[in-house]
């Protein structure tokens, strides 16, 4: 087991720089950082614009210039911003614990609530109330998160305050404008529309999961085995059934996990809410490469940090995936 | 005769279907004594499963039993969930046939073996269920049962599955060990082990074994009684000498008969198909194939009667014996 | 079709009656009512669709009448009431159903010709080819969507000599295009999981046995046993396209043809802004069309998916 994950975490790092390799072809193919940067500083000294490049690793060859931005990316040397010399490590902070707080607090009750539905719907197949959740799974997977998000947005923005005269759950940002210093209840407000957009599309989705895993170790053999041991009920369910049942189900919840990071775009900008995705697009449109490149970097690492802890835990969960 | 430990009277078992009620099993009588090896042969769809696993209480909650199935003088059916789970695995055991897919992946052989001891005998120690677990394991022919004990279903063959499954099966020295086709999904020189497993068992420990199969090979070899079933019925019953010296249902007699063996140079198989349970004939079941049938066959029931050493289900069963020049 | 045995015995009839897979598939379709449904919901969007001219109001770019026209709520005039510029929505939304029926069915189209290809190479031959093919959709379909899709769009369309053969990043064949790129590794996935399962089944190994060369047995034996899987790919791979071409032009990344033409994303994206105005039919019908067709089409998927296999999901 050991070996097997020892080898998968020895290839993440090559895999690592590939993947940053393309990210970064791909980003000055894609928004010209140059351009981009001349555009927002028009009248940038010759001397500057070097320094831009050099430091960006903008030179003409790829790879010498992949590899430049690489040394300055791991000794701390981030460059600026172009539009206004900004630091780049602050901002990314804030936004990715930002999202890290919507994505986990929305992942975590959507997958617990998701599993236990799931569950629910499985015991009887065919059942009313099987019907109602497999309805309401297929609504949520179909109906795209930003429309649920602008519904929402209509409901509570507009029509709750004209029906009831005062804001029940703030549709955008992390706190009221103009606020500062932390405080729990105003956060948890805040959070709380966008994580259940969110949350939604997580239930939907794992309680099909859930469901259909379980139904499939349900029906099979050694089932049958067990309930032919004389053992109790809930020990039927939980050790034999759920227990194989969950295999697939939380190795696919550790890539979602992976994916918080840079998967709450849409709903991020529909509700204004400072995280990473509001961080990518803002850059992504002013061709903002200093600004973008770090956030490529914690986005592919968390992926395949995740990738790797999936793998892993799938071996773990099941061992005839153990090869050695 | 030893003491009665399972008596099956009347048995129906019935399943709601989509297509209509599908009688799978229509009236069985069964007994089975202490100790003996009780054999159980039908083809496909003949019910003989589905009774034992209406016995058994693990049929799915659509299928509408009917009946009486005493085990060791109490009743089954229609019993609290206490005492069925109480008798699953203590009193009475059940192996099946695939026994690449019995096992749960993803617990230790070691560890399914134990919770079936600590399911019955909860107050034994974890020391002591772990030792059972590795005696069991030596005394269904696993070597180097203690290292194998700790890994995993996957890592075994089948065979030696079908054995794990078996010391499973006999970890709480039940009275009645039922074996569903153990032997069917696996090849023929390891079929001839796990019969001799279940048969050193039935002897060891005294355990009536009740062995389902299709094979009548199987049965001659190591079944003391034997029972035959068809479209959800027994048609014929006795003592396993008897039954292959002399038969006396058209069906026993077809399944002997189409058995290879020496000196024929085709074989001779019962001709048409089983009857669909859905609508099952209202006579004899076996009448729509036989060649000896008549038109009292295909009207009514015939009732299980006692024909010299046997029982038989045959109305004309007398005739045909005479016919055939067999007394 | 059904073939019926007798087995007649003096006044007994025994019978028993068989039915080819195709038809109980078609059965089992027929019964997820849901689906039937949806089949007939996007049949009449189709034709309205197709037969656009007639069964559209105004021209897509046409104002309802002379000002003032802006933001007119739902009335005899313009059904569906009418956008900033005086346009009806109803018309406006059958043309742009249309642009984002075609995209999708296209896209849909191209991913799963391309994904069947690759995903039967790498589920039959294995080795090198599928490990790689793995990892590399692994890795894709992990990155998150939006950002791989807008950052690959840049980049096609900063490539000079590929926009020449598939157009500028703003028409729709460019969108097409850069949908079936993400497209097919969701197809390949399915297909490749199906060949796997059935590589190793005896009738796969009989036909070796035969003779029969590899190209053979893809083509007779394992394609067109994997017609389940890959139509209800194909459904989903629909549904996907349409809701990635609405994603993108809810930011403004869509299809940009001239003369006012539109998108059901494009229309979608419009909702954003009428929120806080309380203009709702903006934001109503476009969304609601998008729902129904979502729903309409990942039934569709849903039904097939339980036709083709043969899993006992009601617990039988």
């Amino acid at each position: 087991m050991l070996r097997f994950a020892f080898r998968r975490i020895v290839w993440a790092a090559p895999t690592l720089l590939l993947v940053t390799f393309l990210v970064y072809i791909a980003l000055r193919l894609g928004t010209d950082p140059l351009q981009s940067y001349l555009r927002a500083n028009p009248r940038a000294t010759k001397v500057k614009i070097e320094q831009y490049k050099s430091v960006n690793g903008l030179s003409s060859n790829y790879v010498l210039g992949y590899f430049n931005w690489l040394k300055n990316f791991v000794t701390f040397n981030w460059p600026r911003s172009i539009k206004g010399s900004r630091e780049v490590w602050p901002e990314l902070k804030d936004a990715s614990m930002n999202t890290l707080r919507l994505g986990s607090l929305a992942t975590f009750f959507g997958v617990a609530i998701g599993l236990m539905v799931g569950m629910f719907a499985a015991l009887k197949p065919g059942s009313r109330r099987d019907v109602v959740v497999n309805t309401g799974a297929f609504l949520g997977i179909s109906i795209p998160p930003y429309i649920t998000a602008v519904l929402f947005q209509l409901l509570f923005a507009v029509y709750w305050s004209r029906w009831f005269g005062h804001t029940l759950f703030p549709t955008s940002g992390v706190y009221p404008a103009g606020h500062s210093g932390f405080d729990l209840i105003l956060m948890l407000k805040h959070l709380a529309l966008p994580t259940i957009v969110v949350a939604i599309q997580v239930v939907a989705v794992y309680s099909r999961y859930m469901r259909s895993s379980l139904l499939d170790v349900l029906n099979s053999d050694f089932m049958r085995t067990a309930r032919s041991k004389g053992i109790s009920e809930r020990q039927i369910l939980f050790k034999h059934g759920v227990r194989n049942a969950l295999i697939p189900v939380v190795t696919i919840a550790a890539l979602d996990v992976g994916a918080i990071i840079g998967g709450l775009i849409i709903t991020e900008n529909i509700f204004a809410y400072p995280g990473m995705g509001v961080y990518f697009l803002s850059s992504f449109g002013n061709g903002d490469f200093p600004l973008l490149m770090p956030w490529m970097v914690l986005v592919v690492a968390s992926t395949l940090m995740f990738n790797l802890i999936a793998d892993v835990s799938y071996a773990f969960l099941d061992p005839r995936i153990r090869l050695d | 005769m030893s003491e009665l430990v399972l008596s099956i009277r009347d048995l129906r078992v019935t399943f709601d279907t989509p297509l209509g009620a599908l009688e799978a099993v229509r009236g069985v009588d069964l007994d089975v004594h202490a100790g003996e090896m009780m054999g159980v042969v039908g083809e496909s769809g003949s019910g003989k499963s589905v009774t034992f696993l209406a016995a058994m209480g693990l049929l799915p909650h659509q299928a509408k039993v009917g009946g009486s199935v005493m085990l060791n003088g109490q009743e089954m059916l229609g019993a609290s969930n206490k005492v069925l789970r109480n008798m699953r695995g203590g009193l009475m055991s059940m192996i099946f046939q695939d026994p690449l897919s019995a096992l749960n992946p993803v617990h230790r052989i070691g560890d399914q073996i134990i919770e079936m001891l600590k399911a019955h005998q909860p107050k034994m120690s974890d020391k002591d269920a772990a030792k059972r677990a590795v005696e069991l394991l030596d005394i269904v022919g696993i070597p180097q049962a203690a290292e194998r004990a700790h890994q995993y279903p996957h890592e075994f063959s089948g065979g030696m599955r079908q054995r794990v499954v078996i010391a499973i099966a006999i970890a709480n020295n039940p009275k009645v060990l039922i074996a569903d086709e153990p032997t069917t999904a696996l090849d023929v020189t390891v079929q001839a082990q796990i019969l001799e497993v279940i048969e050193r068992v039935q002897k060891s420990f005294g355990t009536a074994v009740v062995l389902i199969t299709h094979d009548l090979g199987v049965i001659a070899r190591v079944a003391d009684r034997v029972n035959v079933m068809y479209a959800g019925r027994n048609v014929e019953k006795g003592g396993v000498d008897s039954l292959f010296d002399h038969p006396s249902h058209p069906y026993t007699r077809g399944l002997l008969a189409s058995l290879p063996h020496e000196g024929i140079e085709r074989l001779t198989p019962i001709t048409g198909f089983p009857p669909n349970m859905l609508m099952p004939p209202p006579g004899c079941g076996f009448a729509p194939r036989c060649s000896h049938a008549t038109d009292a066959c295909l009207v009514s029931l015939p009732p299980l009667r006692t024909f010299g050493d046997l029982e038989t289900a045959c109305i004309r069963a007398e005739e045909l014996v005479v016919k055939a020049g067999l007394l | 079709m059904f073939r019926m045995h007798f087995w007649i015995r003096g006044s007994v009839l025994t019978e028993f009656v068989t039915i080819s897979p195709k038809r109980m598939a078609m059965r089992r379709f027929l019964s997820h009512k849901a689906a039937v449904g949806s089949c007939v919901l996007l049949g009449i969007m189709v034709l309205a669709v197709i037969l656009s001219p007639l069964t559209a109001r105004y021209g897509v770019n046409e104002s309802v009448r002379k000002p003032p026209n802006t933001y007119l709520p739902p009335q005899k005039l313009a059904w569906f009431g009418t956008d900033d510029i005086g346009r009806d929505l109803y018309s406006r939304l059958i043309y742009g159903i249309r642009v984002s029926l075609v995209i999708g069915f296209f896209t849909a189209l191209i991913s799963t010709v391309i994904g069947c290809v690759v995903g039967a190479v790498a589920g039959f031959r294995g080795g090198r080819f599928d490990d790689v093919v793995m990892r590399v959709t692994d890795l894709f379909l992990a990155f998150p969507f939006l950002v791989a899709l807008l950052v690959i769009r840049n980049t096609i369309g900063g490539i000079g000599w590929l926009t020449v053969i598939i157009g500028d990043k703003s028409s729709a064949r460019f969108i097409v295009f850069l949908l079936s790129f993400f497209g097919w590794m969701g197809v390949a996935r399915i297909v490749r999981g199906q060949i796997l399962s059935l590589k190793e089944r005896e009738f796969i190994e009989a036909a070796r046995a035969v003779g029969a060369t590899r190209r053979y047995i893809v083509r007779r034996h394992l394609l067109p046993n994997s017609i389940g899987p890959i139509m209800v790919a194909l459904s989903f791979a629909v549904v996907g396209a349409i809701t990635a071409e609405s994603t993108l032009a809810f930011f403004g990344y869509g299809p940009q043809a001239g003369q006012g033409a539109t998108s059901l994303g494009i229309l979608v994206g419009e909702a954003k802004g009428a929120v806080q105005t309380g203009y709702w039919w903006i934001a109503v019908f476009p969304c609601l069309a998008l729902v129904l067709i979502s729903l309409a089409i990942n039934f569709i998927g849903d039904a097939l998916r339980d036709a083709t296999d043969p899993r006992l999901d009601r617990g039988e």
